[in-house]
């Protein structure tokens, strides 16, 4: 089913502290609420979904789910329903680099395997795993939308393609030792023209 | 002057630098408003606008234009079946939720070319008396949400969009909805629950959209393609549009070009370009040459791929694929060469359907996870010659009996897979027998 990573439980979890929003989030909130028309605030549950992970070291406890249902009027199972439908709410914590690679036909067909392998033994992972220093959690994900730039991965917000083995082993160092990445084609392509 | 449109199947030349919508598709010049206007947007929008509404869905009608997401249905014929002056909210919402495998264009229109989008939305809600849209984009695109909220707010703050959008008098609010991860929020009543803040689900139809959408309200979906295409179509003409490609196949279109080739790309092309020379042209050819091309899928992971043969000579346009036993779907082309392992790319699919399968209808739900494993089988060899038969049946099976066409997107590569490389797939097997 349409749901988490392989692997991420879909067993929600609770992190021992209650949730609030920070005050920017506040702000957010009801900038987020006014675009959706009186008594449909309900239709603000992904965004506030995000803004709850964002705010909770990227992923979403049983006590981010309850805030939202408190600040949306929404029943709490309601909530919970739509965080655990949609893959890119993580359910259990994970760690400060979520790498996912994809493994759909057009990036294996340019060697998506091979990346796994790299990643998993650069960051000591296996997939599905985090790291013991928490740097890393690997998953591996359906198709990102990059298809002509494949093979290609995301880890958090950022994309990273045209990759083989080597430009791989670069990022997942450079991580490491909190230097920057270049994010976009490794190749050094714009975007996706032929090149 | 009477335009004589090509007919489907004549060779066509290639497209003019000049002809191409998207003149920044690939982001070598400014994305946002000042490259925009450079291009061309927003030149003559209050003209446009002070047409009437019923006028500019008869133009785009006669463009012939047809939707850019998959089922190709005509743009204009869409529109005019919204209901008029009926006083309630109408919705434009538009469809950025770019997930099918293969398929990557839409992500180069919204972070190199926003306005084309922006201004696309304004026009086809006027024409439909929307007076709000919402874009729906998915969520792993977060660097094209963060340029297209930028452009966006750069319309508001130059008055091209919100109150008295560019002095029209029209009032024209745009919101955008990040999606989070589900293929299936791509089908179009799925992606109107997940926007009411619902599982995404797909809803029965009837009712459809038109009279019953987005908070019950008449609601029209269009892909990002179809959007940003139509300021062009309406400044240029309908004529223009329809004299490139052939006939109920106009206009350009944005193919994106993966897998085993040696450069892969997206490109904007004349609609009906033929497919070798897509791949030839284009991609600098198939890895290993073009005697080493195994099979290509032409429309994203959906349509049924095409064996060497049929590549030689079929046209990237809706009905000659379809005439070929395939379809244009997404224009997401994936090129498959004889390094691979043909299975292993259906099997790959297949993984991909039952993972997206949203669980309402018993069919998809449970045949997208037995046509996987039995796939897997496959792959290794291990299914005999009645079992592969029974695979297809199967597929058929779950064809045409679910909600939404994810079931049919499941079993078409299968069928498409099994149509064209059985005695492959039954060599295979024997193989096995005799190793073990």
């Amino acid at each position: 089913m349409s749901g988490n990573h392989p692997g991420l439980s879909n067993n929600f979890s609770r992190s021992g502290e209650k949730f609030s929003w920070s005050k920017d989030n506040l702000r957010s909130i009801k900038n987020i609420i006014s675009k959706y028309p009186k008594g449909r605030e309900q239709s603000a549950v992904m965004p506030l979904l995000y803004l709850a992970q964002e705010q909770n070291n990227n992923w979403i406890s049983i006590e981010c789910i309850e805030t939202i249902a408190e600040t949306l009027n929404m029943p709490k199972i309601r909530v919970t329903e739509v965080a655990s439908f949609y893959s890119m709410y993580n359910t259990r914590p994970v760690g400060e680099n979520l790498v996912q690679i994809c493994r759909t036909s057009p990036c294996w067909l340019r060697g998506s395997n091979k990346i796994t392998k790299t990643i998993c033994k650069e960051t000591k992972c296996e997939i599905n795993d985090t790291s013991d220093d928490n740097k890393f959690t690997v998953v591996e994900v359906e198709c990102l939308g990059a298809c002509s730039n494949g093979p290609m991965i995301q880890i958090n917000n950022d994309f990273f393609e045209d990759l083989d083995e080597e430009s791989t082993k670069k990022i997942i160092d450079n991580i490491k030792e909190g230097k920057p990445n270049v994010i976009g084609s490794q190749k050094g392509r714009r975007s996706s023209e032929n090149a | 002057m009477s335009l004589v449109l090509k007919k489907v199947g004549e060779v066509q030349k290639m497209l003019n630098e000049k002809d191409k919508v998207f003149q920044n598709l690939h982001g070598f010049q400014e994305p946002f408003l000042e490259g925009a206007l450079k291009r061309g947007s927003w030149s003559n929008t209050k003209e446009i606008l002070s047409k009437d509404q019923n006028d500019i869905i008869e133009l785009v009608k006669s463009s012939q234009l047809r939707g850019r997401g998959g089922a190709g249905f005509s743009t204009g014929l869409k529109w005019s079946f919204m209901p008029k002056n009926t006083g309630k909210q109408h919705y434009l919402v538009v469809n950025a939720d770019e997930s099918e495998p293969g398929t990557c264009k839409d992500r180069e229109i919204i972070r190199n070319d926003p306005h084309t989008l922006v201004e696309g939305c304004l026009i086809a809600s006027y024409a439909i008396q929307a007076t709000k849209c919402y874009i729906y984009i998915r969520g792993e695109y977060h660097y094209e949400y963060v340029q297209l909220e930028k452009a966006i707010e750069e319309a508001y703050e130059r008055g091209f969009i919100g109150k008295n959008a560019c002095g029209s008098g029209f009032d024209f609010d745009l919101y955008v909805h990040r999606g989070a991860g589900a293929y299936i929020c791509g089908e179009e009543t799925a992606l109107l629950e997940s926007l009411e803040g619902k599982k995404g689900q797909p809803r029965l139809k009837p009712p459809f959209p038109a009279g019953v959408g987005l908070y019950g309200m008449p609601t029209t979906i269009n892909n990002v393609e179809s959007i940003a295409v139509v300021p062009t179509i309406l400044r240029r003409g309908p004529d223009w549009f329809k004299s490139i490609g052939a006939e109920n196949n106009t206009g350009t279109k944005i193919f994106c070009i993966s897998g085993n080739v040696n450069k892969p790309c997206t490109i904007e092309e004349e609609m009906g370009i033929p497919l070798k020379e897509l791949v030839e042209k284009h991609c600098d050819g198939v890895e290993g040459g073009w005697d080493n091309l195994k099979a290509i899928v032409p429309g994203g992971s959906s349509t049924p791929m095409l064996p060497k043969n049929i590549c030689e000579s079929v046209l990237m346009n809706f009905d000659d694929l379809k005439a070929n036993g395939s379809g244009l779907g997404t224009a997401g082309v994936i090129v498959v060469n004889k390094n691979n392992d043909i299975a292993e790319v259906i099997e790959r699919f297949a993984h991909f359907y039952k993972h997206e399968s949203c669980g309402q209808c018993t069919p998809c739900r449970e045949g997208t996870g037995w046509m996987h494993r039995m796939m897997q089988r496959l792959v290794r060899g291990e299914i005999s010659p009645e079992q592969i038969e029974l695979l297809e049946n199967v597929t058929k099976q779950v064809e045409g009996h679910t909600i939404c066409a994810l079931g049919d997107a499941a079993a078409w590569p299968i069928q498409g897979l099994i149509k064209n490389f059985k005695s492959e797939l039954i060599s295979k097997y024997n193989k096995k027998l005799k190793a073990s």
